[in-house]
């Protein structure tokens, strides 16, 4: 009987230890896959920043399929990663039947919230950099009329054609947003000659700033902008580099610093909402030596406005998050 | 007196494809500098080695298996059907429809009305492309797989527009109520008193599967109506000589393949995910066309070969959430496998047949 109590206590032990050995942090990444040019990569980007500057190690997972979702999260948990990022809403449903069952392992999630005692939901105000984009928009845009370039048809991307609406119609509220999504599967994402098509279009209807928000298919949105002579805006990553003095701005969403700041937490990760909006730079107008040409002191200057408006709570955006539509259209 | 036995032509064929599309395999996972061994263990000890891997491989079987059979079926009547994709799609927005706004007490009423729900969606999305072949004469393969376009627009729109919770980012239904949720086979596995596959999601549809391949095997090789799809899969002007009805029967067949296609929402939607997911397919439907292929439409050799795929799926997801292998090398080897079993058939089958046929004639002489 002591014996087989030391033997217990032993192990328990061992298994202590080892947990504290092994307290990597975790990223999975969705469906996407790791190198999506946009969301995924941008987490990627924010642990591999993470490893150069602290010099550890992390674990990091591509999900196949839907099924795997619950598998992947609980072999982390057990495997006794803390704190596990996961990056997008899809697991939203999956963690909250999971996180309980691990009390003392951090979860965050990105893009969506989920109400348990042991998980951080990161989420960003899309609309709030959408909005200064679309300021942007409307000062350049000499036609009066701009376009949109969703990805697939869901409203999370929603939010940024709104937000991007409203803020073009603030500055000329009789022009004119053309609204167009690639498609309705996941291919969406990964289409840049549909979105090129796209942008043809749109060009041919008048538009002379195109904003994308399509992910992997938003390289050829931008691409078909530069060849047109008009100006595109980029999206989650900076991307005002891929055609110098052509791209007006980019909207970024920090999500690198979302999965930097987590893995620096450690086990120590603050649970709750963590709101990544403007005054956080979360969400931002990237403006660098790619695009200082096209913005205008007065361009800069309105941007600083509606800026500091939104930050004061003076500018209320509407954010489609219970589903109604865009009241800018 | 050329034709080799059939042990052979079932059994040795498919797995000697199998082993050349390993042998490959094994060749471009070298290359990329892995251990083909390790990849091997992984993926089999990942999908066959534990009652958790079984658990998982046996729940894409059930997938498989339906979307298989639905191929199957109505290529016995020469009809490829591709739409399957399309047609599970639907399915599942049935079980959903079914799930949310009936209230039904046990799951035991549940099922039943769900595969009712999933066969009718999954059926009438195949009665457009089946009436268009038989009454205008437009290509099968052509609408079924602009169908799968249309699905998954219907289905983007109903999850986004009408079935998606107030508030919520994601494309999908609510969650199912509890009453209605399936016994996995863990719980009637804990039933007995056996600790078998914790947290997996393989489901009592794998038997509403399994009887499945049963009443297909009836229906094509024991039934009037099977026969009749036989004959006009074989020859058209000789069926409708015989006083068959073309049109009947393609339209019956393609119902009946549709809604097998459309069941599979029984084990992925109501099993598995409990809700309805935009994603819920997840390639199945086109899966289902190389299990139909490889099991040589007949419902055994689907049930076999759906569980080397499973296998594949189960094992492949391993390695990629395991190893350093990128997921991109399991495409490559799911894609030689069905190369090798499907497209490059011959290949093996006709020297194996001239082997067989030397043996033969040495006996003779």
């Amino acid at each position: 009987m002591t014996l087989m109590k030391s033997l217990l206590a032993g192990s328990a032990l061992a298994t202590l230890a080892a947990g504290a050995a092994l307290a990597d942090p975790a990223l999975i990444y969705d469906l996407g896959g790791k190198f999506d040019k946009s969301f995924n990569e941008a987490a990627y980007t924010g642990a591999v920043r993470w490893v150069e500057e602290t010099g550890g190690s992390y674990k990091e997972l591509e999900m196949q399929s839907e099924a795997q979702r619950e598998q992947a999260l609980r072999r982390l948990a057990e495997t006794g990663a803390n704190p596990i990022v996961m990056t997008g809403f899809a697991f939203g449903d999956v963690l909250n039947t999971v996180a309980p069952d691990y009390p003392d392992t951090k979860f965050a999630i990105i893009d969506t919230i989920v109400d348990q005692p042991n998980v951080q939901s990161v989420v960003f105000t899309e609309a709030e950099g959408s909005y200064l984009a679309g300021v942007m928009a409307a000062t350049a845009s000499k036609t009066g009329t701009v376009g949109f370039v969703g990805g697939m048809d869901v409203p999370l991307i929603h939010r940024f054609e709104c937000g991007y609406a409203q803020g073009f119609k603030a500055v000329r509220p009789d022009g004119n947003v053309l609204v167009n999504y690639i498609g309705t599967t996941a291919a969406a994402w990964n289409d840049p000659v549909k979105g090129g098509e796209l942008a043809k279009a749109q060009k041919a209807q008048g538009a002379d700033v195109i904003y994308a928000a399509a992910g992997g298919s938003g390289i050829g949105v931008l691409q078909a902008a530069a060849d047109e002579g008009i100006l595109s805006v980029g999206v989650d990553s900076n991307q005002n580099h891929l055609h110098p003095g052509q791209v007006l701005t980019s909207m970024v969403k920090r999500v690198d610093n979302a999965v930097f700041d987590a893995f620096s937490a450690g086990a120590d990760l603050e649970t709750g909402v963590k709101l990544m909006n403007l005054a956080a730079a979360g969400v931002a107008v990237a403006i660098d030596d790619n695009n200082k040409a096209l913005v205008t002191p007065e361009m800069q200057a309105a941007i600083d406005e509606a800026a500091a408006k939104i930050t004061a709570g003076q500018i209320k955006i509407v954010d489609q998050k219970s589903g109604n539509s865009c009241a800018a259209q | 007196m050329d034709k080799m036995p059939k042990w052979a032509d079932v059994i040795l064929t498919p797995l000697i494809s199998l082993f050349l599309a390993m042998a490959i395999s094994a060749l471009v996972i070298l290359a990329i500098g892995e251990s083909p061994w390790l990849a091997l263990n992984t993926m089999v000890e990942g999908a066959l080695g534990s009652s958790y891997g079984w658990g998982f491989t046996l729940y894409y079987t059930t997938n498989f298996v339906f979307t298989g059979l639905a191929v199957a079926v109505a290529y016995h009547a020469s009809l490829f059907n591709i739409g399957g994709e399309g047609q599970a799609a639907m399915g599942g927005l049935g079980v959903a429809l079914v799930l949310l706004y009936l209230p039904l007490p046990h799951w035991s009423i549940a099922l039943p009305v769900a595969m009712i729900g999933a066969a009718l969606f999954g059926a009438a999305w195949a009665l457009i492309p089946a009436w268009l072949q038989a009454k205008r004469g437009s290509h099968i393969v052509i609408t079924t797989i602009m169908f799968n376009f249309i699905a998954a627009a219907t289905l983007n729109y109903v999850l986004v527009n009408i079935l998606r919770p107030p508030g919520s980012m994601d494309p999908s239904s609510a969650r199912f109520p509890e009453a209605t949720h399936l016994p996995a086979l863990t719980d009637m596995a804990a039933a007995i008193g056996i600790d078998w596959g914790r947290n997996t999601p393989v489901n009592i549809s794998f038997f509403v599967a399994i009887a499945a391949c049963l009443l297909v095997w009836l229906l094509i090789w024991r039934s009037r109506l099977g026969y009749e799809i036989r004959a006009l899969g074989r020859s058209e002007p000789a069926a409708i000589y015989a006083g068959i009805k073309p049109v009947r029967i393609i339209l019956v067949t393609m119902l009946i393949s549709g809604g097998l296609a459309g069941m599979m929402a029984i084990n992925n939607v109501m099993g598995e995910a409990e809700r309805l997911l935009l994603n819920a397919v997840e390639g199945a439907g086109f899966i289902g066309i190389a299990v139909a292929l490889m099991g040589r439409n007949h419902p055994v050799g689907v049930f076999l070969a759906a569980l080397l795929f499973g296998f594949l799926y189960q094992g492949g997801g391993e390695l990629a959430l395991w190893t350093s292998i990128p997921r991109e090398l399991i495409i490559v080897i799911q894609a030689l496998v069905i190369l090798f079993t499907g497209a490059l058939d011959n290949m093996v089958r006709m020297p194996l047949e001239r082997l067989f046929l030397s043996l033969r004639q040495r006996g003779d002489s």
